[in-house]
């Protein structure tokens, strides 16, 4: 292999993907040839940095230099300036959003945004090239397959993932060693090895980056896991909306086939194991296990009621084990540097780390993995860098559609499976989205349940009907129209469909409303009694009103759509709230700050 | 692939261009590359060092650039840092005595004393 003194390492990951960071690479390589570097200097396609806010990101090795933002037309520069003369572009290196220092003297790991992070599952995401086997094996890729067919039995992988603590990072949290073991314990001739890779909370992308950055770490944990078991093949059932990751995951499988790390006998023992790929079409209900074994059978995609568990009668009626992506993504670390290892990161009852995609009403976007254990104000202010826009921190919503939201007095939790739930929140996938004082409880409650309306199967009853009612309730209350009751309503509700519905879609699908209630039932009485929404975001609750500031210079009533202002020159206006439509404009447009909404 | 061994020599082979890429300490080579360097022939010492070091095969070893320190008489100018130690700067370098510095101090720790700046200022 040649010897590259310089390493130019973009982001190929969906984020900076969709922000261009494809055209970059071609840019680099021309540049890069044009000036005659190319024997020199080495374009690596990587992952997901995680810093998906300062995309499309570019790291130059051996420097370190963290670019971000960086555009097509700067790839000359950072070719003739970095690369052909060893001067940085100080202009493009990444900048801290919170102290505001440059990353230019420092390494990527002291910048605020990593100084906290701890890269388990992620280790390979960024550091790199996913479609590039050697660099995955010199990255310790397949010692751990290695070691387990060869030094270890079925029972001591089991024993090994057991000891560890690791639990299910798909959201419910169940010990992954105990599903491993019940698989173990099923009599068959045929069993099955499954990778749920069907992430759908709203603005959750944990797994897709995990795929995309880092592919043979899926495809090791499922051979590790499929001996473990007893099985002889395995499924990944991933989202057809993910191109990016099915492509690198064929890419992925074809190059273990050729390197015998899939197939028969691998590493020379009788263990022999395949993967197939099965895309989704994107339904939601598809993440529940029983759903997502229908569906790869090619049946419609709806759950059955447990048991029979998966681990006893499953995928084509045989014993099959289901983890999540990044369940898998911590096996092969946990096989090859050992339990103890594991257990002494995160806490006693939550080992290890969690990734979570952070997003919403916050400075640093993108994707981080932290200990678990940590305070949520570390996740919140110190790497996700606090709420732009000098706005108020109001609560973090965790869980996506099948959790809820944690508000700013209970901010120094710490986030670990047990204490989460014991806020009416939960763990999740790993979606956090982060709401400020301009968002409104109630809606928000509303928009889960709008996404769970739609995404129910319609299987059961609980589910299907009493999911519509609560949205019907909650769209009464935004909409001005919330009678003394229906709090009591919505939570009553809530209790029968948790009670009842078949599977985890329905039995969750309360959770948004019962945790804004508990926290923000204040806002829902504001909304019910007083017909106001406190952070002024439901339209139809709103009244403009112009106040004294006013200066009669005319603009808002010549941009009222409906003509709905009226008032002579130089004199204070006035809205007539019947023809009033709330369309804002009036506000936008005035340089007073005369326009009040309350 | 059949064993381990089969697993280890892909690791090794992919090894020495992975390296860069992690916190590790590597013996650093920073080559002057401004005008001035540029000019007094900066690029054949650079490439020098690179052969150097392929053919060596040695592992954590980088190379990298940096501008004008403001000795343009003393340029090629080339810094070797072992991990831990002071850094020595080679002055005018010729890739003829690339060799040397590979051998004696990358790989045997021992600075040629005779190229660096303290010979030339003495």
């Amino acid at each position: 292999m040649d010897f590259y003194r310089s390493q130019v390492l973009v982001c190929g990951g969906t984020g900076c993907t969709s922000s261009g960071s494809a055209k970059l690479i071609e840019r680099f390589e021309a540049q890069i040839a044009e000036k005659g570097l190319d024997k020199e200097v080495k374009v690596v396609r990587t992952g997901c940095f995680g810093l998906c806010e300062a995309g499309p990101v570019v790291i130059i090795y051996p420097e370190g230099t963290f670019y971000s933002r960086v555009k097509e037309e700067d790839v000359d520069e950072i070719v003739g300036e970095h690369l052909l003369k060893g001067r940085k572009v100080q202009r493009l290196v990444y900048v801290d959003h919170k102290t505001h220092e440059s990353s230019v003297q420092k390494s990527l790991n002291e910048v605020g945004f990593y100084k906290q992070q701890m890269r388990v599952a992620l280790r390979n995401c960024g550091v790199i090239d996913p479609e590039n086997i050697d660099e995955y094996i010199a990255f310790d890729g397949y010692q751990a397959l290695a070691k387990a067919l060869t030094e270890m039995t079925p029972e001591q992988v089991i024993d090994e993932v057991l000891k560890s603590g690791l639990r299910g990072r798909g959201g419910a949290g169940f010990p992954t060693g105990k599903k491993w073991q019940f698989a173990r314990a099923s009599q068959a001739e045929h069993k099955y090895f499954v990778c749920n890779a069907d992430e759908g909370d709203p603005g959750a992308f944990m797994d897709r980056s995990l795929l995309e950055g880092d592919p043979h770490a899926i495809l090791e944990a499922m051979a590790i896991g499929g001996y473990a078991i007893g099985a002889d093949e395995g499924w990944i059932y991933v989202r057809a909306e993910y191109p990016i990751a099915v492509k690198r995951l064929e890419k992925a499988i074809e190059q273990a086939h050729e390197y015998g790390l899939l197939g028969k006998n691998i590493f020379g023992t009788d263990f022999s194991f395949d993967i197939h790929i099965r895309l989704g079409a994107g339904a939601f209900v598809c993440g529940e296990e029983t759903a997502l074994m229908a569906s790869i059978e090619g049946k419609r995609g709806e759950p059955r009621p447990k048991p029979p568990f998966p681990a006893v009668k499953g995928l084509f009626e045989s014993p099959t084990n289901i983890n999540n992506v990044e369940t898998l993504g911590n096996i092969p670390q946990i096989i090859l540097k050992g339990a103890d290892w594991f257990r002494s990161i995160g806490t006693e009852r939550s080992t290890g780390t969690k990734v979570f995609a952070l997003g919403g009403k916050i400075n640093n976007t993108g994707l981080v993995e932290i200990p678990m254990g940590t305070p949520l104000r570390t996740i919140i202010e110190d790497i996700g860098g606090g709420i732009p826009n000098g706005k108020k921190f109001k609560a973090v919503q965790t869980g996506g559609p099948s959790g809820g939201c944690i508000p700013a007095s209970l901010l120094d939790i710490p986030v670990e499976y047990d204490t989460l739930t014991s806020v009416g929140a939960m763990m999740g996938s790993g979606g956090m989205i982060v709401l400020d004082e301009d968002n409104c409880m109630v809606d928000i409650a509303r928009f889960f349940l709008d996404f769970t309306v739609d995404e129910s199967c319609g299987k059961c009853t609980p589910c299907r009907i009493g999911t519509r009612r609560m949205l019907e309730i909650l769209e009464r209350i935004v909409n001005g129209k919330g009678e003394e009751g229906d709090i009591e309503k919505l939570e009553n509700l809530a209790e029968n469909i948790k009670n009842s519905a078949l599977c985890g879609l329905g039995q969750t699908a309360p959770n948004p409303v019962l945790s804004t209630i508990k926290f923000f039932r204040d806002e829902y009485e504001a909304h019910i009694r007083e017909k106001r929404c406190p952070a002024h975001h439901c339209q139809a609750l709103l009244n403009y009103e112009i106040t004294d500031a006013c200066r009669g210079c005319t603009l808002c009533a010549r941009n009222c759509p409906v003509n709905a202002i009226s008032g002579t020159v130089k004199q204070k206006h006035v809205i007539d709230t019947t023809k009033c439509i709330k369309c804002g404009q009036c506000m936008t447009n005035c340089k007073f700050n005369a326009i009040i909404k309350n | 692939m059949k064993s381990l061994a089969d697993l280890q020599a892909i690791r090794q082979k992919t090894l020495e261009s992975i390296n860069m890429r992690k916190d590790e300490n590597a013996a650093r080579v920073v080559i002057g590359m401004a005008t001035c360097g540029i000019a007094a022939g900066a690029r054949p010492v650079m490439l020098a060092f690179m052969d150097e070091i392929k053919n060596r095969n040695l592992q954590h070893v980088t190379v990298s650039q940096t501008g004008c320190i403001g000795m343009c008489r003393y340029e090629p100018m080339v810094d070797v840092i072992l991990p831990g130690q002071e850094k020595v700067t080679y002055v005018k370098v010729n890739p003829d005595m690339v060799g040397r510095i590979v051998t004696e101090h990358i790989v045997n720790g021992n600075p040629v004393q005779e190229y660096t700046i303290g010979a030339a200022e003495g």
